[in-house]
């Protein structure tokens, strides 16, 4: 878990979601009921199995999807009643698939594009450009075709398009999908100090281990519900409530459930803090 | 022990066209029928050029230079083509979609023996054994499309037994499954070697589940083998498994650890069940004298 604040209730709600339910036209519902509150500042993980509806809610809240009913507002503004723009400026979407984003010659031109559709002057637009590059250490491919890169660096610019809006959410879907273990931690690092500096995350993943590292709440989602909301160990520790959603808890979590009549405690996320709670077993134990 | 080998390379070295560095360069080993290994590495390592090469897609379909000798079931597979071997090796890719195009279930598994030619009956019950072995029976007439992702994935591994291979090739098969599809999908391909003598080999990122359901781990780094045994060796060093960008199993960074802590030779565990077992035995219930 990164540090960061904690949150009360009283605190400043940038997204509100209200009895949200959406059916698609085929007639699956992949959303049957969903409210949700996400503050200023959050690193929020939304997990749940395939087809639990993750998606299909962050469709919904930056407006790509019109809800079938229930409300979502942004500041207290409903969504439906703005313009995709105004929103883009206040919550950006990273696609799972940064090939859905990517259609520009150069990295610089894709992450350009969209503050250039606002209206910037040059001078801003550069600014911003190169804010968003420096943030996904884009810097140095800046002038490449985005599709001579590698698939983690094809992410970063499509991420990077989206904080080029300065959104003050970022909704992230799956974004270490196909990406090794290095490309995948360097790019949970540079979404972390994101959050640090003040953006809120939305994180999109059934990687547990992802959620118990970074995260400071879990959504759980099943059937286009939302069957849990607590912190990462809160989460864990249902491990009826994970497994009905085609969760597993991280391996670690699971060894301490397995020593907890040894008295290691149940609510540890990291192999380090396990250890530690071992250690600290073993010298209670003699 | 010694068993009939299913895949051998030797000294195998490829390279794709235009690329300024082998994709393999210099890969020796040999899979035994019946044995369930996988291959470990980071993007970039080789995998998914091993994986083309045990089907015969490298050389046959995709081209490029390739040197050394790979034989499947003893014949080298330049001297058959990717037909006859398709018969033999089932190829499952990481995107369920991109192998799946038919309006059902039953005609994506019945696709592959029809272009045999084989006759109906025998095509129909291969359709049913192949459901049955990915515990798919019943959604014969579904729509590949509307199932999860874990289910399309059994389909596809269903289509490939229907040829009934004597090998299973899996390129990150788990790319994209939830936790519990991960599972089933691992389970699935256990049961299909314990059952029935599958030979399975299966390329991935992550050690995780691999640590649990393989015989033997090769871990690739650039096109070279640079380690070979059971999980339970080959997996223990978690740092050794992140320099190569592979995630290494939870379970072993908590064996590094406490290994670091207490010192000995005993703390060495990559699963959950054996470090139950060595943390209840030799850390917390042992009692110093």
């Amino acid at each position: 878990m990164i540090p960061g604040p904690r949150f009360s209730e009283s605190q400043d709600k940038i997204v509100s979601v209200r009895d949200l339910k959406y059916t698609y036209d085929g007639g699956v519902q992949a959303l049957a009921g969903i409210s949700l509150d996400i503050r200023q500042g959050e690193y929020v993980a939304i997990v749940g199995g395939n087809g639990s509806g993750k998606t299909t809610l962050a469709k919904n809240i930056i407006g790509l999807l019109r809800p079938t009913s229930g409300t979502i507002s942004i500041h207290g503004k409903r969504v439906v009643d703005q313009k995709v723009a105004t929103i883009a400026h206040l919550v950006g979407y990273a696609f799972q698939n940064p090939d859905h984003q990517l259609f520009c010659s150069t990295v610089m031109e894709e992450v350009a594009f969209g503050p250039r559709n606002l209206g910037y002057s040059q001078d801003e637009l550069e600014r911003r450009a190169n804010h968003a590059l420096e943030a996904m250490d884009l810097l140095e491919v800046r002038d490449r075709p985005p599709f001579s890169l590698t698939l983690s660096r094809r992410r970063r610019v499509s991420i990077a398009s989206v904080i080029a809006m300065d959104p003050q959410v970022l909704i992230l879907d799956e974004p270490t999908t196909g990406l090794d273990m290095r490309e995948s931690d360097d790019l949970m690092a540079s979404i972390a100090k994101l959050n640090i500096e003040g953006r809120t995350i939305v994180l999109i993943t059934h990687d547990m281990k992802l959620v118990a590292k970074y995260a400071r709440r879990v959504v759980v989602m099943s059937e286009g519900k939302i069957v849990l909301d607590a912190d990462p160990a809160g989460v864990f520790s249902d491990l009826d409530a994970l497994l009905r959603s085609k969760l597993v808890p991280p391996p670690v979590v699971r060894l301490a459930y397995r020593l907890s009549s040894f008295g290691v405690p149940r609510d540890v996320l990291s192999p380090e803090e396990l250890v530690l709670r071992i250690m600290m077993a073993r010298g209670e134990g003699r | 022990m010694a068993s009939d080998p299913a895949l051998v390379l030797d000294d195998v070295k490829f390279r794709y066209p235009g690329s300024d560095r082998p994709a393999l360069d210099g890969v020796s080993i040999g899979v035994r029928k019946g044995e369930f290994v996988s291959v470990l590495g980071a993007n970039g390592a080789g995998k998914s050029t091993l994986c083309l090469l045990a089907n015969g897609l490298i050389p046959h379909t995709v081209r490029g230079d390739l040197s050394g000798s790979v034989r499947v079931f003893g014949e080298d597979i330049g001297s058959k083509t990717v037909a006859q071997l398709s018969s033999r090796v089932g190829m499952v890719f990481q995107e369920p979609e991109s192998q799946l195009f038919c309006m059902t279930v039953e005609e994506e598994v019945a696709f592959g023996p029809e272009n045999l030619g084989i006759p109906r009956e025998e095509i129909a019950e291969r359709v049913e054994w192949a459901l049955q072995l990915v515990d798919m029976n019943g959604y014969n007439g579904r729509s590949p499309f509307n199932l999860s992702g874990g289910q399309k994935q059994r389909v596809a591994i269903a289509a490939a037994l229907s040829m009934r291979p004597d090998m299973l090739v899996l390129d990150e098969p788990a790319y994209a499954l939830d936790p519990v599809g991960r599972i089933e999908l691992y389970k699935v391909l256990r049961e299909l070697k314990e059952q029935h003598g599958m030979t399975v080999l299966l390329a991935e990122r992550d050690a995780e589940e691999a640590s649990l359901y393989s015989d033997e781990i090769v871990l690739l780094e650039q096109g070279h083998v640079v380690s070979r045994g059971p999980p339970s060796e080959v997996l223990t060093d978690p740092g050794k498994l992140v320099s190569l960008g592979i995630t290494p199993p939870q379970i072993s960074e908590v064996s590094a650890l406490l290994r670091t802590r207490l010192g000995g030779e005993k703390i060495s565990f990559v699963n959950v069940d054996d470090a139950e077992r060595t943390i209840v035995d030799e850390v917390l219930s042992r009692r110093s004298k």
